[in-house]
């Protein structure tokens, strides 16, 4: 079956102000609003395009994380994706961790394509999508803001568009590979209410990293969380003759 | 002794001024010798330009056709294949080094420390996390090889004036063909680049146009400035991906922001957190752009463009 697996993080909804703890063990997560991270809600969203197309049969989401993820999960089958496959970790789960999760989830679901966010906006690591791609010894496709399937001699490929520091670069990849979304790939769809109640029927698969056979490895302490250093207030001008005096005294005209 | 490995960024002509600022990186770990690795079509100019940074202990070249489009799934067999006798590889948080160095970790099978803004010892490092909203030191263990990106606006690039030699290393790894390279689209201006200009004059949403845009060119160009753009005017189709500042574009210290029409979302703010003098112009006098600009001006940009252009 052509399958599409998704990895899904569950993040602090990037609406909330972050404070850090006043012991500098972490940031304020109790009561704060949670969400899919947003760049896996863009993968979500161009998988279930692509199967809508007819360029896949089936959209797996995937998360690797505590049991509070459900919600989340839930949430991209509401989206309407077809399963959900939580592998049950507690702690901190380094990017390399993740893709070696995720590489047994492929090992099993022998998917056509992965689509991962480029990063997750807590700890910005854009970092899972390229490991997973090279344990995989498979193709990596980052930062993506198009994704085209094309059917060719020899199997499948992708042809995808990658927003680098240039400008715009295209690349061809055989599939099955991995492709990491940006956020001009899409606008994922809202979820409506009785796509919530029919989620609620949909399979959600409980796996553990230890069933996995994937170690919970921790290589980074985190030794200190801290605010930035704010910047001093500024000064008010009232118009564009005295923005160019205050330039001027600063030096910068 | 710790030996970093950077991984140099280059379009097959000029060296990247971000690997400046990797080895200014490098050589804030003690002692540490460092080797620029170039993989190229033609390594000549790219390498002697690498050998000129101050600090470099040597230069490596490995040519080969297939590192002409600078393919992640290309190249880092090849770094993993050089990286045994180091202690540390490096390369720049850039679009390029964000899509090969995890690649390099997972091959070697260690953990990657993203965004290295400041390096405290030779295994503990300062990184921003959550757009920038947080500041984390992170430990690495001592006895796994480091990976890391290089936060470039954290960093002043060495200076030239260096002489290191330049050897030849010969390929040393497969070369796999399932990645192939079909273009890029770079658009081509002979303003300021973005992410190494001094000035850059950014806007946002209320431009309006892409027609209407045009007025932050011309200011730019009066003030030898870069051109940024917020998300929201990418977006909207006013100006080229490329030119976007903020978490998800480019993270930039310029001595002189000046932000237009742009309310200051903290993913924006993110890009400009190490300019000098951030300047904004704003109709919204409580725009949250206000709480770091160094100087701001509340009015309608429509009219004070033109008047500052004039004035300069
Ligand atoms: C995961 C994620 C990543 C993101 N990454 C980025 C990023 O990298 N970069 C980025 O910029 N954004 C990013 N964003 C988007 C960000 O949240 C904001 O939506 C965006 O920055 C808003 O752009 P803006 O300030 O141009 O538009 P708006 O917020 O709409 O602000 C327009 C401003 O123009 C002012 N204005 C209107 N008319 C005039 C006038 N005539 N004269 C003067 N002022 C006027 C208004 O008062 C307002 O303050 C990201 C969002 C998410 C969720
Ligand atoms: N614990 C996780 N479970 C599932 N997917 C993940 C997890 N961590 C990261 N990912 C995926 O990898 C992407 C990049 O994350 P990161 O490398 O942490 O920035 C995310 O957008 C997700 O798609």
């Amino acid at each position: 079956m052509k399958r599409i697996l998704i990895g899904i993080k569950r993040v602090v909804d990037y609406n909330v102000r972050i404070r850090v703890k006043p012991d500098g063990s972490g940031v304020i997560t109790d009561g704060v609003k949670m969400s899919i991270n947003p760049f896996d809600e863009i993968a979500l969203e161009e998988a279930l395009r692509i199967k809508e197309r007819g360029g896949a049969e089936e959209v797996v989401v995937a998360t690797v994380g505590p049991a509070d993820c459900q919600p989340q999960l839930r949430t991209a089958l509401a989206m309407g994706a077809d399963r959900a496959l939580h592998v049950q970790a507690d702690g901190i789960i380094e990017p390399l961790v993740a893709a070696r999760a995720l590489l047994k989830l492929v090992e099993r679901e022998q998917p056509l394509l992965v689509i991962l966010g480029k990063q997750a906006i807590d700890d910005d690591n854009s970092q899972t999508g390229q490991m997973l791609a090279a344990l995989w010894n498979r193709p990596q496709a980052t930062f993506a803001s198009k994704v085209e399937l094309i059917a060719g001699e020899g199997g499948q490929k992708a042809r995808v568009t990658r927003e680098v520091d240039a400008g715009l670069e295209t690349i061809e990849v055989d599939l099955p590979a991995v492709i990491t979304t940006d956020l001009r790939l899409n606008e994922p769809r809202y979820v409506k209410l009785p796509d919530i109640m029919k989620a609620k029927k949909k399979p959600l698969e409980a796996l553990s990293l230890g069933a996995l056979g994937v170690e919970q490895q921790q290589r980074l302490k985190l030794v200190r969380f801290e605010a930035p250093p704010q910047r001093q207030k500024g000064v008010r001008v009232k118009d564009a003759a005295e923005l160019v005096d205050a330039l001027k005294k600063k030096g910068l005209l | 002794m710790p030996k970093v490995l950077i991984v140099a960024e280059h379009d097959g002509a000029k060296l990247n001024p971000s690997i400046a600022k990797c080895v200014a990186c490098a050589r804030g770990i003690a002692a540490a010798e460092i080797t620029v690795v170039v993989c190229a079509a033609d390594a000549s100019a790219v390498a002697s330009q690498a050998a000129q940074l101050a600090g470099v202990t040597r230069v490596l070249a490995i040519e080969h056709a297939a590192y002409t489009h600078q393919l992640s799934a290309v190249l880092a067999p090849q770094i993993v294949a050089l990286a045994g006798p180091f202690t540390h590889v490096l390369g720049p948080s850039t679009t390029f080094g964000k899509d090969v160095m995890p690649r390099i970790a997972a091959l070697l099978g260690t953990a990657q420390v993203s965004d290295i803004m400041a390096v405290e010892s030779p295994t503990r490092f300062r990184r921003p996390i959550y757009a920038g909203n947080v500041i984390l030191t992170v430990e690495v263990d001592a006895d796994s090889k480091i990976v890391g990106t290089v936060r470039i606006a954290s960093f002043e690039g060495v200076a030239g004036g260096g002489s290191a030699p330049i050897e030849k290393a010969s390929l040393s790894a497969e070369l796999p063909s399932h990645t192939r390279f079909i273009s890029v689209s770079a658009a081509k201006s002979d303003r300021p680049d973005l992410q190494t200009a001094a000035r850059v004059v950014s806007g946002g949403r209320a431009l309006g146009s892409a027609d209407a845009f045009k007025i932050l060119y011309s200011l730019a160009d009066k003030l030898g400035a870069a051109v940024g753009a917020s998300r929201a005017a990418v977006d909207a189709g006013f100006a080229p991906n490329e030119l976007q500042v903020g978490q998800t574009g480019k993270i930039i210290a310029p001595e002189l922001y000046v932000a237009i029409g742009i309310s200051g979302a903290i993913q924006h703010l993110t890009g400009i957190k190490d300019a000098r003098t951030i300047v904004a112009i704003n109709k919204d006098g409580e725009a949250p752009i206000f709480e770091v600009a160094d100087i701001g001006l509340v009015g309608d940009l429509f009219q004070i463009v033109p008047e500052l252009e004039k004035l300069l």
